[in-house]
């Protein structure tokens, strides 16, 4: 099967388009952080279908509990986080085996609620009081996006409840129970009609990085590589691109 | 005095009865299970409303729902004693016999002074302190009467309160009870089924069955002339049922006995069991394969009850033996223990009763 | 009364060792992982100490209102003869089965802003349940109540009523009856269930996150606090936080156990 290819020393992401140096099969497990969801769940088929003998699990959640759950020993193959720092926390504890590569970025958008009935036009209008805004904890990437874009805005804002990742942010403004919160363009986008979004300025706006590894000790290294190339390579970049996400800033 | 008027429709009796009780009078309530005897004490407490009737105690109406008049279970003068003593676990026995007093107002020290000096009468000041738990039988069911009580009711009842006792202490606390009962100024009504309380410490007893009154009098009446077989076999003689004309007796059941005195219409008879005589041969006189009761002659001349019948069980009760014979009339004898192996009764069999006319004491129905 | 020695019995014993290491062991995995040596820092940050004020108070409010309003539930469903008795008590224990969560997201459906509750209560009253400590106290009733209704009922059911008739035919009020008898005698099971309704709601988390939210000193109660801290990789602080929420729980356990053995 695939020993040789286990065995090289090599352990660079192949170049896309080039050949994988074996037929990926077997079982593959994803960790991607929640704004992935959409996008990984895409990408994840057309994997399957371009190499029919692999089945894809992926676990989303909070970039920072992934990578809380790598570093204590979780069976993953590959780690794409929503941002470079939580990617650090296992890169530091030696947990990658392939250097990080920046497959893509996202930048912040501010989520109303369908029909805008509040009327929020910029960020300086959260500052109000009066309105329920919801945002990731700052422990987590999407809440340190928060905090980044307050401050290159210049406004305080007090918000009524710090989410544990983004889907809580989504789930509260959909149900009416928070009226904005801040969260990614690409869950903006995924959301439909369901909510609304507030376009943020480009130069209040953060953008975040977010890099893909493959994980030391992964039960599939060679699913794992296949699957990253994927990511990488013209496929996946057209399903990031279609759902709102940035090229890799440099 | 209680006058009490009772009709109450349950989903398994339907209760109607009535009696007195004078103050300081004991009247024992007997009868079968699931007779009524128990309802009609919840029913006197107030906690099972009456249907119809009328309870009034000492002048005072308790109930009367003609009138639509209740008075709550509380406020009525009534104590209770308990076959399973029911009391307070979580209470010490000086607490318990104080709850009564302290429920209708007195204040705790006096309460407390009462209640010890009931339980010192009652030689139990030693236990004062103690919890039921850590109590015996006949100390809980002291304590019981302590508290039923203390109180001074104006009627007392008591729902089989000694049957939980073993035999030992019930003799010693029966006559606790008697003597408690003679002091108090109450109406009391004791529920039980065993004869020997019935007869120790009731003036009066009422037999209900069915939920119905079947027989009243003394002790000594009720026993010398039952009008149920309840209270036959309570007793352990055999009642008869029949019809008298003069000394012949026809039976309901079929048969024919001869009585030494005369009666009239629908009689019962009572006959002890030790009164009848067995034999496997048949008298003199008698023709093989008769039936039914027959007076026959005997070698002294005079005339007998026999009959033929068979042995349809044989029970040793100590130093008797008694013996069930199935025929026309079916009856018990009583014979002594050689009896049974010089007559081989425990292989069954047919045998010959005999019945002396002057056994038989009959009474109108 | 059965006194005495256990009679040893080598199965018993392997088996219920087992069952008590299986307990102990991870206590001693959090003692031995806490960071003894920044320890102080920790459970005396704003962090920890908002999280255990507002679980302290959140959670004796829960105990409260359960006791309130769970009792007289209890009482009717040991004591009440109505039809749909056996619906009725499987409503009201399905938040024992419910996963949190899912408790959490009806709750924001039924006393959100949006709920068919939350929103008129909002028009009129303009009080809102989530994100705030009243949206808590919610959340915690909503899933330690049902353990207070469950374990007083058990308690009323095996009660011997025939002791109220007692009292009431020794003069007793129906006030005094339930005072000094029905009380006394349910008394070990209403303990009971109340350590294990504040013990519920204490470590209460999934339903607390998703009705009220997580704010520091609002609603960030101490189970909010460790997971916020085990998923942002502070383990350190996610050990020692679990160790002070441990310790409280602790405390009260062996305190009730004492008051009740001596009794």
């Amino acid at each position: 099967m695939a020993l040789g290819a286990c065995s090289s020393s090599t352990t660079t992401v192949a170049p896309a388009g080039a050949a994988a140096p074996a037929t990926p099969t077997g079982s593959l497990v994803v960790f991607a952080a929640t704004s992935l969801t959409d996008a990984f769940n895409k990408i994840g088929e057309e994997f399957k279908a371009a190499h029919p003998g692999v089945t894809v699990k992926f676990n989303y959640n909070g970039s920072s509990s992934l990578a809380t759950q790598i570093t204590q020993g979780a069976p993953a193959d590959v780690f794409a986080s929503a941002s470079p720092t939580n990617m650090k926390t296992v890169t530091d504890q030696n947990l990658a085996s392939t250097t990080p590569k920046i497959f893509t970025a996202n930048q912040g958008e501010i989520m109303v609620e369908a029909g805008n009935p509040s009327h929020i036009k910029s960020l300086s209008d959260l500052a109000n009081p009066a309105l329920k805004v919801v945002t990731c904890a700052p422990q987590v990437p999407c809440g340190a996006l928060a905090t980044q874009i307050f401050k290159n805005a210049g406004v305080t804002v007090k918000p009524v409840s710090q989410e544990q990742n983004v889907g809580g942010v989504v789930t509260k403004v959909t149900l009416g129970e928070a009226d904005a919160g801040i969260v990614y363009v690409t869950d903006v986008k995924a959301n439909g009609t369901k909510t609304a979004g507030v376009t943020i300025p480009a130069n209040e706006n953060n953008t975040t990085n977010y890099p893909i590894a493959e994980v030391k000790g992964a039960p599939n290294p060679t699913a794992a590589s296949a699957f990253i190339s994927f990511v990488l390579g013209s496929s996946g970049q057209q399903v990031l691109k279609s759902l709102g996400f940035l090229p890799p800033a440099s | 005095m209680l006058d009490a008027d009772i009709q109450l429709r349950l989903s398994r009796l339907s209760l109607d009865v009535a009696f007195t009780v004078a103050a300081g009078e004991v009247l024992a309530l007997l009868g079968p299970n699931a007779s009524g005897k128990s309802t009609t004490l919840r029913a006197l407490t107030g906690l099972l409303p009456l249907d119809g009737g009328r309870v009034v105690l000492d002048g005072t109406v308790l109930e009367d729902p003609a009138q639509r008049v209740k008075v709550a279970p509380e406020k009525r003068p009534i104590a209770l004693m308990f076959q399973d003593y029911l009391l307070f676990p979580h209470l010490s026995a000086v607490e318990n016999v104080a709850f009564g007093l302290r429920c209708r107002g007195t204040d705790k020290k006096t309460a407390r002074e009462k209640a010890l000096q009931v339980l010192e009468r009652l030689d139990l000041a030693a236990a004062a302190e103690s919890r039921p738990g850590s109590m015996s039988g006949g100390q809980q069911q002291r304590v019981a009467m302590a508290r039923a009580l203390v109180t001074d009711p104006r009627l007392l009842l008591l729902d089989e309160p000694l049957a939980a006792l073993d035999v030992s202490v019930k003799t010693s606390v029966r006559r606790l009870l008697r003597d408690a009962l003679r002091q108090s100024s109450a109406a009391n009504i004791l529920v039980t089924h065993d004869l020997v309380d019935a007869v120790a410490l009731g003036d009066r007893m009422i037999i209900i069955e069915d939920g119905a009154i079947v027989q009243t009098g003394t002790p000594a009446e009720v026993t010398a002339r039952p009008r149920s077989s309840y209270v036959a076999d309570l007793t352990g003689v055999n009642l008869l049922r029949g019809t008298a004309h003069g000394t012949v007796l026809d039976l309901d059941g079929g048969g024919r006995l001869s009585c030494a005195s005369p009666g009239a219409g629908p009689s019962f008879a009572v006959i002890a069991p030790a009164a009848v005589a067995v034999s496997r041969e048949r008298p003199e006189g008698q023709a093989e394969g008769d039936a039914g009761g027959q007076t026959g002659g005997t070698p002294g001349g005079e005339e007998v009850n026999t009959w033929r019948g068979r042995v349809s069980a044989v029970d040793l009760m100590g130093d008797r033996v008694r013996v069930r014979i199935e025929g026309t009339p079916a009856i018990m004898a009583e014979v002594p223990p050689a009896a049974v192996d010089r007559l081989k009764l425990d292989e069954g069999g047919d045998l010959w009763a005999y019945l002396s006319p002057a056994a038989i004491t009959t009474y109108p129905r | 009364m059965l006194s005495g020695k256990l009679r040893f019995n080598p199965l018993t014993t392997v088996l219920a060792g087992l069952a008590a290491l299986f307990f102990i062991f991870p206590l001693i995995g959090l003692i031995t992982g806490a960071p003894w040596g920044h320890i102080t820092s920790v459970i005396t940050s704003r962090t920890a100490v908002q999280a255990l004020e507002l679980s302290i108070i959140a959670s004796l409010s829960s105990t409260a209102i359960a006791l309130l309003f769970g009792f007289p539930l209890a009482w009717l469903l040991a004591r009440g003869q109505f039809p749909g008795k056996g619906v009725l008590r499987g409503l009201t224990t399905l938040p024992m089965v419910l996963p949190p969560v899912v408790g959490g997201i009806a709750l924001l459906l039924a006393y959100g802003r949006r709920g068919f509750i939350g929103r008129p209560l909002e028009s009129a009253t303009g009080l809102t349940l989530p994100f705030s400590l009243a949206g808590v106290v919610v959340a915690e009733s909503f899933v330690a109540m049902p353990f207070f209704v469950i374990t007083v009922e058990s308690g009323l059911r095996s009660m011997n009523r025939r002791l109220e008739d007692a009292a009431r035919s020794l003069g007793a009020s129906r006030r005094t009856v339930f005072l000094r008898v029905t009380l006394p005698l349910i008394w070990p099971s209403l303990a009971a269930g109340t350590v294990l309704t504040w013990a519920r709601a204490l470590g209460e988390f999934g339903a607390t996150i998703t009705f009220a939210g997580n704010l520091p000193g609002v609603t960030q109660t101490m189970p909010l606090a460790i997971y916020i801290s085990q998923s942002s990789n502070m383990t350190d602080e996610a050990i020692a936080l679990s160790l002070i929420l441990v310790l409280v729980s602790l405390v009260v356990m062996v305190f009730r156990r004492d008051r009740s053995g001596a009794q």
